[in-house]
């Protein structure tokens, strides 16, 4: 079967008129997202920039169902949204979460821990934008090292957040679970894939996805999607995903793109030395060097 | 021509108590008010260069660009005019004006 392309993609908009701010790498992972599998699908977003910007009542911008949860409780929903619809005898819908990072890795993390445990029925995506972006930039569990947010301000002595990205793919992986991928939204042809993929695989399903933030990032609207081109492109993510059993990493580069152009074009990275970027760079070197272990190559384009 | 599900514009504004909803839910894809005036400049297809390869389309945060006769426009009562799609455009087909 062919891959989704933009010339096969539905035409329908499920998320629009919203009011998340321009250039907004979130809303545009949701949007095609929700091009992707179809108006049978029922979305819930919990707290978060995406809940703050799509219902403004009587304003709904989602044009297939969608529900707002609690900021912890968006796997457990999506969990009695599949079981009761199953209940009703309706199967050709899908059940799928848009959750932040915040959302995802810290406040959420148990509920999704649990869905997957009892491997229900569902697509959880996490858009992640590396802080609390709609409360005003706060620090996540997903901040990078280096960034400045408002609770890891980049001082004389301390230069922004100390801790590193939690690697939530592989937190997840390590469920078990039937389905997991990461994706870029500079990347959308890797992304539909991997969302249409999913949709089609029963269980639940994980796709962890990096959305650029021009508010909280530092960077004009027009660089949302360049940034989230150079991001895989330095190597400071990565394009992968986890099925039966197996890590595959989806796209290699060449070689990488300089970490520093990276790094100083955003805001909250321009305090950084050079002894920090020497070490963010030292940190990915060693990241893709477990990769190299234990990650197969294979590129399904 | 086949018609496509997009959430649009409405003219009723709920007001009243007894136009609520009792419980806290609503019609999908009500849109009452436009996201124009947040922009300060526009994206212009130049119908010439345009070649219908749809990544801007594809690229737009808000989806406001939209297929029309192989190529593309743009809705400008959502467009936050972020830009995104002038730099996506390989052929330099779309140009940022002033808001006047």
């Amino acid at each position: 079967m062919a891959a989704m392309t933009v010339k096969t993609l539905s035409e329908d908009e499920f998320f629009y008129g919203h009011k998340a701010c321009a250039g907004c790498g979130g809303s545009l992972a949701l949007r095609i997202a929700l091009k992707v599998l179809g108006e049978r699908s029922v979305a819930v977003l919990p707290a978060g920039c995406m809940s703050a910007v799509g219902f403004n009542f009587p304003q709904l911008c989602f044009g297939n169902n969608a529900i707002i949860s609690t900021f912890a409780g968006t796997a457990s929903m999506l969990t009695g949204i599949e079981a009761g619809l199953r209940a009703r005898g309706i199967t050709d819908f899908h059940a799928v979460g848009f959750a932040g990072d915040g959302g995802t890795a810290d406040i959420g993390i148990q509920a999704l821990s649990g869905a997957i445990d009892r491997n229900d029925d569902i697509l959880y995506i996490c858009y992640d934008n590396e802080a609390y972006m709609n409360t005003g930039i706060q620090k996540s569990s997903l901040t990078p090292f280096g960034a400045k947010t408002t609770t890891t301000p980049a001082g004389k002595n301390i230069r922004g957040n100390l801790r590193p990205k939690k690697n939530m793919f592989e937190i997840i992986a390590a469920h078990g679970i039937p389905y997991a991928a990461t994706a870029s939204v500079g990347y959308l042809d890797d992304y539909m894939r991997k969302v249409e993929k999913a949709s089609k695989i029963k269980g639940t399903k994980y796709i962890h996805i990096i959305a650029p933030c021009p508010t909280g990032w530092g960077i004009a609207t027009d660089e949302t999607v360049e940034v989230a081109r150079e991001v895989v492109d330095c190597g400071l993510w990565y394009l992968a995903e986890y099925e039966n059993g197996t890590f595959i990493l989806n796209h290699r580069p060449e070689q990488f793109e300089d970490v520093e152009h990276y790094l100083r074009r955003q805001n909250r990275f321009r305090h950084l030395t050079d002894e920090d970027v020497q070490w963010i760079r030292h940190c990915r070197d060693e990241k893709w060097r477990a990769i190299h272990e234990n990650f197969k190559e294979k590129t399904e384009r | 021509m086949v018609m496509h599900m997009k959430p649009c514009l409405r003219e009723h504004i709920p007001s009243k108590l007894s136009e609520l909803p009792e419980a806290p839910a609503y019609e999908a894809g009500y849109l009452v008010t436009k996201n124009a005036g947040w922009r300060s400049v526009r994206p212009v297809i130049d119908r010439e260069k345009c070649v219908g390869c749809l990544q801007c389309y594809l690229y737009c945060p808000d989806g406001v660009i939209y297929r029309k006769d192989g190529k593309v426009a743009v809705d400008y009562d959502f467009c936050k005019g972020c830009g995104i799609c002038r730099k996506i455009c390989k052929l330099g087909a779309i140009k940022m004006e002033e808001e006047r």
